[in-house]
């Protein structure tokens, strides 16, 4: 898009018409509304290229564009961060166009957000998600530069404010319809009276506000009687009491979430009399026992989605006495609940309208199964992940009556075979999921029904299943592929990698976790075929050289890359995916021993971007890792067994990077770094892991790996 | 004073009074258990009755025994039922009342037969009293009370039972004897029955007489409403006539001595006699017999014929004998948190709400476990004593909110983690804002830290860079020249914020 600027450039300094332009504009951005915050027009509104004309020499030209088609530039550029920033340095007014038209803030240091909010004045959402440390006078800032324009705040992964931070906010921004406070760990009933002041409030997240307790909740439940979400999850000072005044006072309640909290049945029951309550979250709430369930008898018609997942003391009986009164249920998740039998299954029948039923790590029965089969027709969503007893038979008879289902996840349910292939691809054609990691009994035959039947299949999981070359191959049928993990697959190599890149452009995501076939061909044919490709393991594809880098580096999405273990990787591949791939976030080159201090330059110089590095047994010493400590994003560091680094180095790439939120180290340099320096670095927001782990030269080879797998599979 | 002087000539009433019994069985499983428990060893009762207590312990002992566990159990239904049953038992009595009055014009001949009709109802109302006191026990402790509840009973005499009974005259021994073994468990109860047996057979002078210690003893009459609330009054209100009662005065000193037992060879002192006991054992096996270790029994010591009861040494209080209308304290204890309440200092402040004091212990306990708990606020002013109650308040009208304490609020987040680094980081003086929620000490002490930490290690650190979409969207130029420290790095984040500022 960054050519869009330069093109809108040329063209203007060629003299071309603007009509062609500013058309193609509005071909491209779909609902522009820029009236509604446009400032006073200090320039002429643009009335066709006419006026222009005679101010050319003395005035820049971009001045004649209006505000309008600023803003709808930026429009279509809203999904291109780093276009949007070229674009603000154009010229004075595209920049003011740009500070007037952000809708989003999403800082990486809190400490410079005042100055920001002062060049964005219009902006409606602050992420603070990325900011370890918000301070109250942060906040105060916040609430003072927004004020009414505020609609959405994200302090879920701050720390360091306290009730008065809040207080300012919801006192200064009366617009304010999202807060998500969660993690809040130290945030008492205080901080809650406050929020309870933001009227208009819709959705606000509370989990693991441990110290918030019913007096709080309630002071919410009064104060935001619009609420449409309430996310309580972990909150373990409220019981019944305010969850029952929250149903009581906030009748909008769609979305309520009241996972791991001790509300008990009779919470419960006042719960399901919110008249539009339509997603409910029940993870693991101990307290709710058969007992209460089986005396619930008022129907919540309007709920769609119930979670009640991790629920031990829940019993078929009561589970049942549930689903009786919540007819209109879409989603059902009951992973690790109860057994998954004919009685409990039976109570299905009612739910007409079931599309997704979540059963992941239960223990089935083929008869439950069967039930299933016969209650439901139009399930889209099935998950028996992790289940024990899946039978081919029980899978069959479900897969059949459904024949719209588009996700399927089967992971781990070893005892599915061809049979049940043949059922799942000749009624569900529409698949558009499929995880079946472990289905170690699917031969080449079940694959080449996917390949046949599954045109739609967009994500396909085959990790540790025997796949081969012959596989891949019919696997390549499906030419909407966008996520393929075929990782722990010995028995593939570059040719039947060939037939995927050439048959799948839309590959995004491609993992190849040990799947030590593949060679440095089998990467330049994916990075030719797929150019879209994001994210990428390869590690210990021992074969993998930098060559393989080199093609990927082609590939310029490219935001996620593993290539743990590959010893044959040097620093000029890693130099290539930095040069190549500007979005790079994740990188992992544990173990590529030739890794040196000259790719830690490079990285630093264009991977401004890295969010996350593991650098452990690299080459790499004191500058290297100094020179990536100037990456401003960088928050998740692994450091071991560096053998140039000293703690002084250590120590002074640790003040280097601002931002870090995770630091592993080994624990050898504990005692060597300054303790002023580390409770500095930790104040700021950083967690040290410390981690020891012996030094471990020696790449474990596939063999060694694999028959230590098959040992513990035994 | 003995009993069986008192006893009226023998009646048909102690059949009539086991039949009775039998329909309620339930009663039993309690009785004596409530009974036993329910009803400490009343002074007034050995007092009165020395003979009798001995009498009776020296069979039932055994028993008396193996009855504790039974109090656990009390059980609110059952007594329902027994009460109900006793409610059928009062309009029946009182049927054959009525016909006594409408007779009464016109009947002074059958004075004979009026005889027979009143012992009849005597002796369903002694029924209907044992029950209740029965009843009550399980619930009240003191027999005294237990006596009071039987009023009502006794209120409304009447008939109903239809029996010829004539009111037991063989006194308590073959009373016991006839009443169901259960019923008879424990000294305690057989104390009672002989005595309403007693009183009953006395035609209701005993009552009085039991209650006046035998002091004043009032014309023989019949029961009627008037007489029993007369007693009833006086136990209520210890409305003891002066001079039916002897009065003891302690001094201050006694009062507020921290031991009332002292040993007699070291001089230890002991809040109980029990300790004091337990104590003397150390001092030679002379004390270790059963003799010496066997609480010593009020009888023994005690002048049974005298109701004591206690004056106030402070002088004015109404408790203090001299005052015109003196009440005397009932028992030691009385006098000692009497004294303590109102005329000493209250040294025990509560810990948690730091204002409340007491004088007595007892009492700081007593508060400590509510204090605190209490205070559930309505923003419309309303209090309560329960978290449910508020929100059952606050779910009922529109607009009011559960109110917040204020030390609740000042406990909360405090921000100085964030303080600190915020100096680190230069932006303190950026922004003008009070820490509101602070004391100004925290904030003292928070500023010196950060501003050693800025000086000693990092006050050169600026590695922030500005970026706000979560995306650093500038790749750093080669060439750009960078004015941090850490220049012989590639980056210059700095320069660029600079860039930033000036727009």
């Amino acid at each position: 898009m960054a050519e869009t600027v330069g093109n809108l450039c040329r063209k203007m300094h060629g003299g071309e018409g603007f009509d062609t332009l500013t058309l193609d504009l509005f071909s491209r951005a779909p609902s522009p509304a820029p009236c509604s915050y446009s400032k006073p027009a200090k320039r002429p509104r643009v009335d066709g290229a006419v006026t222009m004309g005679k101010d050319e020499d003395r005035q820049n030209p971009f001045d004649f564009l209006s505000e309008e088609i600023l803003f709808l530039i930026l429009d279509s550029l809203e999904s291109e961060p780093l276009s949007k920033k070229s674009f603000s340095l154009v010229c004075r007014s595209f920049y003011t166009a740009e500070s007037c038209h952000r809708r989003e803030l999403t800082p990486l240091r809190s400490g410079l957000l005042p100055a920001a909010l002062a060049r964005y004045p219009s902006v409606e959402k602050v992420d603070l998600s990325l900011c370890p440390t918000v301070t109250d006078t942060v906040l105060f800032s916040v609430g003072n530069c927004l004020r009414s324009s505020l609609r959405s705040i994200d302090l879920s992964r701050s720390k360091g404010f306290s009730h008065a931070g809040i207080e300012s906010v919801v006192e200064n921004c009366a617009n304010l319809v999202e807060m998500n406070l969660s993690n809040a760990t130290d945030l008492s009933d205080a901080a809650a009276a406050a929020i309870g002041r933001a009227r208009n409030l819709e959705r606000l997240w509370l989990a693991r506000c441990k110290l918030v307790t019913d007096m709080g909740i309630g002071c919410i439940a009064v104060g935001c009687q619009k609420l449409k979400l309430l996310c309580l999850k972990w909150c373990l000072g409220i019981s019944d009491l305010g969850v029952a005044l929250v149903a009581v006072k906030c009748k909008q309640l769609r979305n309520l979430n009241l996972s791991f909290t001790l509300v008990t049945g009779a919470g419960l029951e006042v719960v399901l009399q919110l008249p539009y309550l339509e997603d409910l979250a029940l993870v693991g709430c101990l307290c709710i026992d058969d007992g209460s369930l089986l005396s619930l008898k008022q129907e919540c018609k309007s709920l769609q989605v119930l979670n009640l997942s991790n629920s031990q003391p829940i019993n078929h009986a009561g589970l049942s006495s549930l689903l009786n009164i919540t007819v209109g249920l879409r989603q059902l998740n009951m992973a690790y609940c109860c057994m998954v039998t004919h009685s409990l299954t039976s109570s299905f029948r009612k739910l007409a309208k079931l599309q997704s039923v979540k059963l992941d790590g239960c223990e089935v029965t083929t008869a439950g199964l069967k039930t299933i089969a016969n209650a439901c027709v139009s399930l889209t969503e099935l998950s028996l992940r992790k289940c024990s007893g899946v039978t081919d038979d029980g899978l069959s008879s479900i897969v059949m009556k459904n024949k719209g289902l588009t996700n399927l996840d089967i992971t781990c349910c070893g005892n599915i075979t061809d049979l049940s292939l043949a059922n799942i691809t000749s009624s569900c054609t529409s698949l558009i999921t499929l995880q079946m990691e472990s289905c170690t009994l699917v031969s080449k035959e079940g694959f080449r029904l996917i390949g046949q039947h599954c045109h739609l299949l967009e994500h396909l999981d085959l990790t540790d299943n025997e796949l081969d070359d012959e596989g891949l191959k019919a696997l390549s049928g499906c030419h909407k592929l966008s996520i393929l993990k075929i990782g722990i697959c010995f028995k593939i190599s570059d040719e039947g990698l060939i037939h995927i890149a050439k048959n799948c452009p839309k590959l995004r995501e491609l993992d190849l976790y040990r799947s030590a076939g593949i060679k440095d061909a089998g990467i330049r044919a994916i990075a030719h075929g797929c150019p879209q490709l994001q994210i990428t393991n390869l590690a210990y594809c021992t074969w993998i050289t930098d060559a393989s880098l080199r093609a990927l580096s082609k590939c310029s999405d490219l935001n996620t890359l593993e290539i743990r273990g590959c010893p044959q990787v040097s620093s000029a591949g890693v130099v290539a995916i930095a040069v190549g791939c500007p979005k790079l976030t994740k990188l992992d080159i544990k173990k590529c021993y030739y890794v040196n201090d000259g790719a830690m330059l490079i990285l630093a110089r264009f991977s401004r971007n890295l969010h996350q590095i593991n650098l452990s047994y690299c080459s790499i010493t004191n500058v290297g890792l100094l020179a990536l400590a100037s990456v401003g994003c960088l928050q998740n560091m692994t450091i071991l067994h560096l053998k140039g680094l000293t703690p002084n180095g250590l120590a002074a790439a640790l003040l280097a990077c601002g931002g870090l939120t995770k630091v592993k180290l080994n624990s050898s340099f504990k005692p060597l770094i300054p303790r002023p320096l580390l409770e500095h670095v930790e104040e700021r927001g950083c967690v040290f892991q410390w981690i020891d782990k012996p030094f471990q030269v020696e790449l474990e080879s596939s063999e060694i790996w694999t028959k230590q797998l098959e040992e513990m599979r035994a | 004073m003995d009993l069986k002087l008192r006893k009226p000539p023998e009646s048909s009433s102690l059949s009539s009074s086991s039949r009775n019994l039998k329909p309620d069985m339930p009663f039993v499983q309690f009785d004596s258990a409530s009974l036993d428990h329910g009803v400490p060893r009343d002074q007034s009762f050995s007092e009165v009755f020395p003979q009798f207590v001995n009498q009776s312990r020296g069979v039932y002992v055994p028993e008396t025994v193996t009855k504790n566990d039974l109090v656990i159990d009390w059980n609110p239904r059952l007594m329902l039922i027994n009460l109900s049953f006793l409610e059928q038992k009062i309009h029946q009595v009182q049927d054959v009342v009525r016909s006594i009055i409408s007779q009464e014009g016109h009947a002074f001949d059958r004075g004979n037969e009026l005889a027979v009709q009143q012992q009849l109802v005597t002796a369903d109302l002694t029924y209907i009293i044992i029950q209740l006191i029965s009843t009550a026990g399980t619930l009240l402790p003191n027999i005294k009370n237990a006596l009071l509840s039987t009023d009502p009973a006794v209120d409304r005499p009447d008939s109903g039972m239809g029996m010829n009974t004539n009111l037991s005259s063989g006194g308590g021994q073959k009373l016991n004897e006839i009443l169901p073994q259960e019923v008879a468990k424990s000294c305690e109860y057989d104390e009672l029955i002989k005595d309403f047996n007693a009183c009953v057979g006395e035609g209701g002078e005993l009552i009085k007489g039991l209650n006046h210690a035998g002091d004043e003893l009032s014309e023989s009459m019949p029961i009627d409403d008037h007489d029993v609330k007369d007693y009833d009054d006086v136990m209520d209100g210890e409305n003891l006539p002066p001079g039916s009662y002897e009065v003891l005065q302690l001094e201050k000193e006694e009062i507020l001595a921290p031991h009332t037992h002292f040993c007699m060879i070291c001089g230890k002192g002991f809040k109980r006699d029990a300790n004091l006991r337990m104590h003397m054992r150390g001092h030679g096996d002379e004390y270790k017999t059963p003799a010496a270790l066997a609480k010593p029994s009020k009888e023994a010591s005690s002048v049974p014929s005298i109701i004591r009861r206690y004056s106030c040494p402070f002088v004015g209080c109404k408790r203090n004998k001299e005052h015109k209308k003196f009440q005397p304290l009932k028992t030691i204890l009385c006098v000692k948190n009497h004294y303590k309440r109102s005329h000493c200092d209250k040294s025990y402040t509560c810990s948690r709400c730091k204002t409340k004091k007491f004088s007595v212990i007892a009492d700081l306990k007593t508060h400590e476990k509510h204090c605190g708990r209490d205070k559930w606020n309505c923003s419309c002013g309303t209090t309560f004593s329960r978290k449910d109650k508020l929100f059952g308040h606050v779910a009922l009208f529109q607009g009011h909110t559960p109110t917040i304490p204020i030390d609740d609020a000042k406990v909360s987040g405090t921000p100085d983690t964030a303080q600190s680094s915020e100096a680190t980081n230069g932006m303190v003086g950026n922004v003008g804002f009070n820490f509101s929620g602070n004391s100004p000490n925290d904030g003292q002490s928070l500023d010196i830290k950060s501003a050693a930490y800025s000086q000693g290690y990092f006050s050169p650190m600026n590695f922030d860079a500005c970026n706000f979409s979560g995306l650093d969207e500038f790749p750093r130029s080669v060439y750009e020249v960078s004015e941090s420290p850490f220049s012989f790095l590639s980056t210059g984040s700095c320069s660029f914020m600079q860039r930033n500022g000036e727009n």
